[in-house]
């Protein structure tokens, strides 16, 4: 059988911390390869080192059946490898085609043919159906947009193997669906992907074979048509993974979180939040389930005071605290696990430990006397790091090396821990292996417990009906329906987030 | 990320080598003899205690002006303005020094202060407008620098004198400068600003490493909305780290005023003091520690260059262009950092097709 890539006994050591050890990976021409693996495993790091930014410690790597030394990203281009990094790597005031020839300009003379650049860009985006427009700004595009700019670099660079890092994690159910037609038609025009997910069901969907790792060390490889996602799931996880979180039913009792007809606009100043009414009690989950750009992230930073309220009034706990500062709010009682966790979940380029008093630093005991005490705050950290196993080999590693799905835990842990009044938790498992999805579900589950309230934001509906004990339909900046997810099904929310009135059970409207 | 690749503190030393080595063949070209070049080097910054003196005296306002661009730096913001901000803080010391007639425990730290607080509050308009309206520093600071190079000449000018190039002497009780250190370094003009220069490093290191408003500076630097998100005000921090900024270029100011002059006169142009507070700053990792060594290389270059045209007959011009060079390498191996996976990769290219061509011919 003829590889167009092999990865043979690969290792890869980071200061106090073995990524990789004993993996092996062999991709085959124009198939979709999955590497699955729990937050940590090392598959980014894997890959990693087939991109040239990292030098194994032992191993070797054959590029179609030739041995090959692969030092830099340079070089794994020159190879025909392409890949995208879990988080993206676009310059935001660029426009889509400056961001794709960036470092292999055309050029004529001494300058750069845009126009020339800007003319393959779109015959690129035309051939494999991605619809990118070559002049926008990456600033202006959806997250879903940006990442075809970072395939379509690839492909302008005329990679054959591609690179995928949980290139669904950031992506709506729509947009992984065009996304996966994308995928299907790039390899029958013989490229080969290699697809790192947390999500079994895409695997299942697109892929032929599937390598799984667990805590760096290779486990096998399977093909998808002879497993099942439970395999897969043990296969990664070592032992049984429960998909549906057991409840009691919720007993909510006073309200906590209380909106009153908000308005917000977006940066570009138009009204994305449009008079919006909800509720949330104490001990309850509320999920809001809508399609994105229905004004979810404009009502999160309003309520947390990232973003001014035009009209209206929320309330906590009866008090007000429309268009207060930030740090009022979280000392009322609100915690809020961001949406986007480089933007705003973490300082990357300070330690773990650091990142997670980000909010607290200044109170005692972490600060006294205006001095910082690092053995408290370190001490603390390492109690989060411990209860919400975010794998690291300490506090003091920069939160920058984590992988992504550590991060992101170690943010959840950050924010479950003060125990707030509130807790908004937006998109609060993007990028968690199955494992760790059950685990966070178990907490948020915990907290509503204690009689905390829940506001639970996301795009995938399968998270809202397992965990809400409410579900709110946010469309066009209102809620427009209420339901309880015992009550509805897919078909249903699917209609109600498209704007259209419901019927079926309950009250009439 | 770059803070972090800028680490290395190896790369300094190996630079310096490399800039010795430039400013070597420069000299071996014009037909000077290095060796007697660099021994009037050192010796012009170490021979004798009033040589020493004088390198000290140099690297003292240095030390502040580094640290003034480090601090602004290290919120994320660049403040070109130390230059203006060294003026105001000048002519403020020298103003308390001549106007009033205290007892010296009281004088010299009242100008003391009136340095730092004229450099804090020019610091403090621009840090304002970038923090309410957005503007960028970099264009109010260079023009800030102007209003205070013209200010300062027509006070000086107007108010302090009449009409006259400079102001009166300071008050002996204001003075930075004492008869026994004066002695002691065989009267070079060096004084007692390098001891508030080192405690001002020390007040710097504690203050960004150990405060929790250095915890809100750096986050803000490294990350505008995670500092939001997280509760700072990110407004007040960027105006604090200029008013900040602005008081230790002050400071550098009064190092001139109450030390090294004792008075303020005219000047026609900049000082120099606060640009090069950019380049020493970038040179010593934007650390306390650091900018005190960087200060102490340009104190050594500029002051020991000074002894090689009489002592080696190296002429003043080319003198200038190698401790330019030595500079210049140093900071290229920042560079050299940066872009070290560029550099790498175009070796591998080159291997690459050396070893194609070679396999072909081997054919
Ligand atoms: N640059 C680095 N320096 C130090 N440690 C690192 C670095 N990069 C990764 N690590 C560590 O190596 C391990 C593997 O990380 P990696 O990013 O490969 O995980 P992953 O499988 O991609 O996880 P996720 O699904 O969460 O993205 C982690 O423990 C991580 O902390
Ligand atoms: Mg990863």
């Amino acid at each position: 059988m003829d590889y167009v890539i092999e990865m043979l006994d690969i290792r890869k050591e980071f200061p106090g911390i073995v990524a990789n050890n004993n993996i092996n990976l062999q991709v085959k021409k124009g198939e979709i390869h999955a590497l699955l693996g729990e937050n940590g495993a090392g598959k980014s790091t894997l890959m990693n080192v087939l991109f040239g930014i990292y030098q194994p410690e032992r191993g070797q790597i054959r590029v179609q059946g030739q041995d090959v030394n692969i030092t830099s990203p340079n070089i794994a281009n020159d190879l025909g490898i392409g890949m995208v990094h879990q988080h993206f790597m676009l310059v935001d005031t660029f426009t889509v085609t400056e961001n794709i020839v960036l470092g292999s300009e055309p050029k004529k003379g001494l300058k750069v043919d845009i126009a020339e650049a800007e003319k393959e860009v779109q015959r690129i985006s035309d051939q494999y159906g991605l619809k990118v427009d070559p002049k926008a700004l990456v600033r202006d595009i959806s997250v879903g947009m940006q990442q075809r700019v970072e395939i379509l670099k690839m492909l302008y660079r005329k990679a054959d193997i591609l690179i995928l890092d949980e290139p669904t994690a950031v992506l709506t159910p729509q947009e992984i669906d065009e996304l996966i037609s994308i995928m299907k038609s790039l390899v029958e025009e013989g490229k080969s992907i290699i697809l790192i997910t947390h999500k079994l069901n895409e695997i299942m969907a697109v892929a032929d074979r599937c390598t799984v790792i667990r805590r760096g060390e290779g486990i096998g490889t399977v093909n998808v048509n002879e497993t099942s996602t439970n395999e897969l799931a043990s296969m990664m996880v070592g032992r049984e993974v429960s998909f549906k979180t057991e409840k009691q039913p919720a007993a909510p009792k006073d309200v906590v979180l209380d909106i009153k007809n908000l308005v917000a606009k977006d940066n570009r100043d138009v009204d994305m939040v449009r008079g919006l009414d909800l509720q949330v009690k104490q001990g309850e989950i509320v999920g809001i389930a809508g399609v994105d750009g229905n004004g979810q992230s404009e009502l999160v930073e309003a309520i947390t005071g990232l973003r001014p309220s035009e009209d209206g009034e929320i309330l906590l706990n009866n008090q007000s605290i429309t268009n207060m500062k930030p740090r009022k709010i979280y000392e009322h009682g609100v915690a809020h696990i961001p949406q986007d966790r480089h933007k705003y979940g973490l300082v990357l380029d300070y330690s773990i430990g650091e990142n997670m008093v980000l909010q607290t630093y200044y109170q005692p005991p972490f600060t006294t006397y205006g001095r910082l005490n690092f053995n408290e705050i370190y001490n603390y950290a390492e109690r989060i790091i411990e209860e919400y196993d975010v794998r690291t080999p300490n506090s003091l590693t920069m939160a920058r090396s984590l992988s992504g799905g550590n991060q992101q835990k170690a943010i959840i842990g950050r924010e479950v821990d003060r125990s707030p009044d509130l807790l908004i938790a937006a998109q609060p498992t993007r990028g968690l292996d199955v494992g760790a999805i059950e685990f966070i579900h178990k907490k948020l589950i915990e907290e509503r417990d204690k009689g905390r309230a829940v506001l639970l934001v996301s795009f995938e509906l399968d998270e809202v009906m397992n965990l809400s004990d409410r579900i709110a339909v946010i469309y066009e900046g209102k809620i427009v329906a209420n339901v309880e997810p015992d009550e509805t099904d897919d078909q249903e929310l699917g209609l109600l987030m498209a704007g259209s009135q419901r019927q079926k059970v309950g009250e009439p409207q | 990320m770059i803070l972090q690749k800028l680490k290395g503190t190896w790369i300094p030393l190996v630079a310096i080598g490399f800039g010795l080595l430039a400013g070597a063949i420069i000299m071996l070209l014009f037909g000077y003899n290095p060796i007697q070049g660099y021994i009037a080097l050192w010796n012009g910054a170490f021979e004798n205690p009033y040589f020493t003196g004088e390198t000290i005296r140099l690297m003292t306002p240095y030390i502040l002006s580094g640290l003034a661009v480090a601090f602004a730096f290290r919120s994320g913001l660049l403040n070109i303005g130390v230059e203006g901000q060294v003026f105001v803080g000048w002519l403020a010391a020298v103003w308390v020094g001549t106007a009033f007639s205290l007892p010296a425990f009281i004088h010299l730290p009242l100008a003391i202060l009136a340095a730092a607080v004229a450099g804090g509050l020019w610091g403090f308009v621009p840090g304002y407008l970038k923090a309410k309206y957005q503007v960028h520093e970099v264009i109010i600071t260079i023009m800030m620098n102007y209003i205070a190079l013209y200010s300062t000449n027509a006070i000086i000018r107007n108010v302090l004198t009449d009409q006259g190039e400079r102001t009166d002497y300071i008050a002996e009780s204001a003075s930075l400068k004492s008869a026994w250190l004066t002695e002691l370094m065989e009267f070079s003009n060096i004084h007692f600003g390098i001891i508030l220069a080192i405690f001002s490093a020390l007040f710097y290191w504690y203050f960004i490493e150990k405060t929790k408003y250095g915890f809100e500076l750096k986050a803000v630097g490294f990350n505008r909305d995670a500092s939001k998100y997280a509760g700072m005000s990110v407004k007040r921090s960027i105006i604090m780290s200029m008013v900040i900024s602005g008081g230790f270029a002050g400071l550098a100011g009064a190092m001139e005023g109450l030390g090294t002059f004792g008075y303020m006169s005219l000047q026609n142009s900049f000082t120099n003091i606060g640009f090069d507070g950019i380049a020493i700053a970038l040179l010593g990792g934007n650390t306390a520690i650091g900018v005190i060594l960087a200060s102490g290389l340009f104190g050594v270059l500029k002051n020991g260059a000074l002894n090689m045209p009489t002592s080696a007959g190296v002429p003043h011009e080319l003198v200038d262009i190698i401790t330019a060079l030595i500079i210049f390498f140093v900071a290229a191996s920042y560079m050299i950092i940066l872009f070290r996976e560029q550099i790498i990769s175009m070796y591998h290219k080159l291997k690459h097709k050396l070893s194609n061509i070679s396999s072909k011919e081997g054919k």
